[in-house]
């Protein structure tokens, strides 16, 4: 079984001007995902944004 | 004189349980959480312990409880039907599950020759007597083997042996942090998983079908309740008494995986910071207690709970950001205005409810 998160509201945050993290609402929570691809957030993120679901939104 | 070990083979006396929280004393996120049963693959209260659900409308209550077989552990994991689905369309299922990292399972041997067999124990009692599933599932290969097991109104220990699989010599467990197995008791299922014929013989490819014929559903009744504690996974033949850990080192071990804090109001939720280059930013930044398995998500569960304690007053926060890393993070605390550039100060909690959490689970 393959269950989808839902997200949304995905924009990264930046640190020194260097992209770290992605702030989203997944399943309803606002949460801080790293940039990681052993993590499973992130990797549904990349997911959804290959698969055309999501997109992130650049940092300030 | 030395004398050799006889029994080389068999598990270690400690470490062999390759389940992390088998008396289920480690409840960080929640000891109990009503109205469970809608779609996901989450973690609700008792660590490591994971629920995935699809399509089905039976509900549940989820709880950590004082109730367990004595001399094994004092605590179980506990599943009350709340709500029944006795109308069970095809792609229904309910697992109660664990996903085990590969690093951890290298001692199996799997998928190569000389791979082990492997021996699951653990206690379990019910409302009534039911035939539930315990599966074994190779993420990494995508294969699989269960059985049944029964249950009683009375503590009964369950010992099923799983057999080795050499398979053709090419599907090991990969030797990472990522998930390879996944330790699945089947509590409701439709027949897009009961369909076939249970596969108990050996491991076989999946087949979606064969792995959880022959069971009953959790959700058949309100009255229904379902307990499990002691739960062992170790390789060999034998299913040795269930190995007693003391709390620290379940604990840390869960915290590989998640750790939560929730703060007393007034209390430093971090170990000092620096106003940023504005009157309304702050870094800070905080050491987990143990390296994660990845770098975590990071949460807090409302902004307002975190203030930023500066010149003897406390500013609210307006939102707080993380960047994480496996052993530490940054939090970036942000407020409306009144901030000192330069000065120093640290988060603090304004209330009794400000909980911090790190997620780098499977």
């Amino acid at each position: 079984m393959n269950i989808t998160m839902t997200i949304s509201d995905a924009k990264y945050i930046a640190m020194d001007n260097i992209n770290n993290t992605v702030q989203a609402t997944i399943d309803g929570q606002t949460i801080s995902v790293p940039l990681d691809p052993d993590n499973r957030h992130y990797a549904e993120i990349l997911r959804q944004v290959a698969d055309g679901t999501i997109t992130i939104e650049d940092a300030d | 004189m030395t004398k050799a070990r006889t029994n080389a083979s068999a598990s270690p006396a400690v470490g062999r349980n390759m389940i992390i929280n088998g008396a289920m004393n480690v409840a960080q996120r929640s000891a109990s959480v009503t109205g469970l049963g809608a779609n996901g693959n989450l973690f609700h209260t008792v660590d490591r312990w994971k629920t995935n659900l699809n399509l089905t409308a039976g509900r549940f209550t989820m709880t950590q409880t004082a109730d367990g077989p004595n001399g094994i552990s004092a605590n179980c994991l506990k599943i009350d039907c709340t709500t029944v689905d006795t109308s069970i369309a095809a792609g229904e299922a309910f697992i109660l599950h664990q996903p085990i990292e590969g690093q951890n399972l290298q001692r199996i041997g799997k998928g190569v020759a000389g791979a082990k067999q492997i021996t699951a124990s653990f206690y379990v009692k019910a409302s009534a007597a039911f035939t539930f599933a315990l599966e074994l599932f190779d993420e990494d290969n995508d294969r699989q083997i269960s059985k049944l097991f029964d249950t009683t109104t009375d503590w009964v220990r369950h010992e099923i042996i799983f057999p080795a699989d050499v398979d053709d010599g090419s599907s090991p467990f990969g030797d990472d942090n990522a998930i390879s197995l996944d330790f699945n008791f089947w509590l409701h299922a439709g027949a897009t998983f009961t369909g076939g014929t249970i596969n108990t013989a050996s491991f076989a490819n999946n087949n979606n079908a064969n792995r959880a014929p022959g069971i009953d559903s959790i959700f058949s009744n309100t009255a229904n309740n379902f307990f499990l504690t002691g739960v062992q996974l170790e390789v060999g033949p034998v299913a040795t008494e269930f190995e007693q850990e003391d709390i620290g080192t379940t604990l840390t071990k869960c915290q590989r995986y998640f750790h939560s804090t929730t703060f007393a109001n007034g209390k430093a939720a971090s170990a000092g910071g620096l106003v940023n280059s504005s009157t309304i930013g702050v870094i800070s930044g905080m050491t987990h207690p143990v390296i994660m398995r990845a770098a975590p998500t990071a949460a807090i569960n409302d902004v307002t709970h975190m203030g930023v304690r500066q010149r003897a007053a406390v500013t609210t926060c307006t939102n707080v950001t993380f960047g994480t890393s496996q052993r530490a993070c940054t939090m970036e605390l942000t407020v409306s205005s009144g901030l000192t550039v330069g000065d120093g100060c640290f988060a603090r909690a304004i209330n009794n409810s400000c909980t911090l959490s790190f997620d780098a689970e499977l």
